[in-house]
């Protein structure tokens, strides 16, 4: 029989997992079916949206573009994977929560781990490296401003916090400590049980 | 939105690749998959099998070699874009990588895929044909060569035939030591299908008199053209209109109508952006000295 399901053992944020699959099913859909991380969006579902995103070894990359056979062997960051801790969320996600960067939701985590990915290897990313980073991703509720200016922001906490990577930055606004310090800030939402064992869902 | 069922198979070596191409007219090759997974998922294709050629070393990699750069097909987009090799010897694919899709596509899509795809608007091509890319080819009979203008031959069209597999592109370096290159685009949407897209590439004397000049069209007609542009060859770029030696060149030009751009506007876009796009590399030839290009070493 053509397109039997095959074994596929996949490393999604960190962890190991194994499911059956069929060739034909997109990362997108075994994320979301088989692993119950549906923090990853299905939008289109043939590569124009960008609802979908995921990071594969730290690359913004279309989950509905690949088929879960093909991800062996990758580091795969959701959503799910970006919040520091249980009850955290990561700088990128305060500050989409902080500029208001987000209205319906559906294209956010997308955004998100675009920003991330951006702001990884570039701390000051002019606005249109943010255009350009983010030009792969549809939103049709924010007009893209405030997006641009989580980006920013982001950014701009990301310089202040990384003190090691920069030491000749001033930091006196925000004191070391409180970097380091594993308690919620201000601005952090309430809990959310990301990545627990069954996606968060109860 | 679903792809139709179909079998995975994923060939330690490109031997085997071609093997299992040959023994099977219905299976189909897969890299990035950024063109390939949309149409399977639209059912627009619908392979027996899909053969991963993504994970091939010897299909991977850029690297110089006697007088040319040659760009393995598995070699993923945006690891041309980034490349510093790329970007001393071959700056006009390093201009023209960033008008390839979106960042996402461009970190899984592959520069053989687009080779192999061949888009009519797509950029990879037009560089190919602009710069005169050989496209190398492999069967189960051993690998050729291919010119890029006789490689595309029409829409989504090349001259591959079935079993054969897309292995490399190499493009030739110029011998000249002033080079200059330009790269212009109009599409509806950032990174959006071309309408018109120019592609140049000189080289000029110390004394400003052009010594080579090449220009591509991509989004025209039914694939990446060459323009001939000869009369700019030893003429001093100073005393020539630009402008007029493309218009000429591009007057008969057999260009497509679509909803988004009648075959009027393409041919006088690309008159202009011919222009502008010779202009910019003459200019870049003469101020920044020009891209050294030759003796690049690895």
């Amino acid at each position: 029989m053509r397109g039997r399901p095959v074994k596929v053992r996949l490393s999604i944020n960190g962890r190991l997992r194994e499911a059956d699959v069929e060739p034909r099913k997109s990362l997108l859909d075994t994320l979301r079916e088989d692993f119950l991380l549906v923090g990853s969006h299905a939008g289109c579902e043939h590569g124009v949206c960008g609802a979908c995103t995921v990071l594969i070894d730290g690359e913004p990359s279309r989950a509905c573009l690949m088929f879960a056979v093909q991800a062996d062997g990758y580091e795969i960051t959701t959503i799910e994977g970006l919040a520091p801790a249980p009850g955290e969320l990561s700088i990128v996600q305060d500050a989409f929560c902080e500029t208001h960067g987000l209205q319906c939701g559906y294209c956010t985590p997308g955004m998100i781990l675009t920003a991330h990915a951006l702001l990884t290897h570039n701390d000051s990313p002019t606005r249109d490296d943010i255009v350009e980073a983010i030009s792969g991703n549809i939103c049709r509720c924010t007009g893209y401003g405030q997006i641009v200016e989580a980006v920013e922001f982001a950014a701009d906490r990301l310089r202040k916090t990384n003190a090691p990577r920069h030491p000749e930055v001033a930091i006196a606004d925000e004191p070391v400590r409180l970097a380091k310090s594993k308690a919620p800030r201000q601005g952090v939402l309430e809990a959310v049980q990301t990545d627990a064992p069954r996606g968060g869902r109860s | 939105m679903k792809p139709a069922p179909f079998d995975y198979v994923r060939p330690d070596s490109l031997a085997e690749a071609c093997e299992i191409l040959a023994g099977d007219e219905d299976a189909r090759i897969i890299a990035g998959g950024q063109t390939l997974i949309p149409m399977l998922a639209m059912r627009l294709a619908r392979p027996s099998r899909l053969i991963d050629i993504l994970r091939l070393q010897e299909l991977r990699g850029i690297r110089a070699e006697d007088g040319a750069i040659v760009i393995g097909a598995v070699t993923r987009q945006v690891e041309v874009e980034r490349s510093d090799i790329i970007k001393r010897a071959l700056p006009l694919l390093t201009k023209a990588l960033p008008w390839v899709g979106h960042p996402p596509t461009r970190a899984r899509g592959t520069v053989g895929g687009s080779i192999a795809n061949a888009d009519p608007s797509a950029e990879i091509p037009l560089i190919a044909v602009t710069l005169g890319a050989e496209i190398e080819i492999a069967n189960p009979t051993g690998r050729t060569g291919m010119p890029a203008d006789e490689f595309f031959i029409g829409p989504m069209l090349t001259s591959v035939m079935p079993g054969d597999c897309v292995c490399a592109v190499r493009f030739p370096l110029w011998p000249h030591r002033r080079i200059g290159t330009g790269f212009h685009e109009v599409s509806a949407r950032q990174s959006d299908f071309a309408f018109v897209a120019a592609a140049a590439q000189v080289a000029i004397d110390d004394d400003g008199r052009c010594l080579d000049a090449t220009l591509g069209l991509g989004g025209v007609g039914d694939h990446a053209l060459r323009i001939d542009v000869t009369p700019l060859i030893g003429a001093d770029i100073a005393r020539v209109s630009i402008a007029d030696i493309v218009r000429a060149a591009t007057e008969g030009l057999e260009a497509s109508s679509d909803l988004h751009a009648t075959a009027d506007y393409r041919r006088r876009v690309a008159a202009v952006l011919g222009t502008r796009a010779l202009e910019d590399a003459f200019v870049e030839a003469r101020d920044r000295n020009g891209a050294i290009q030759c003796g690049v070493v690895q």
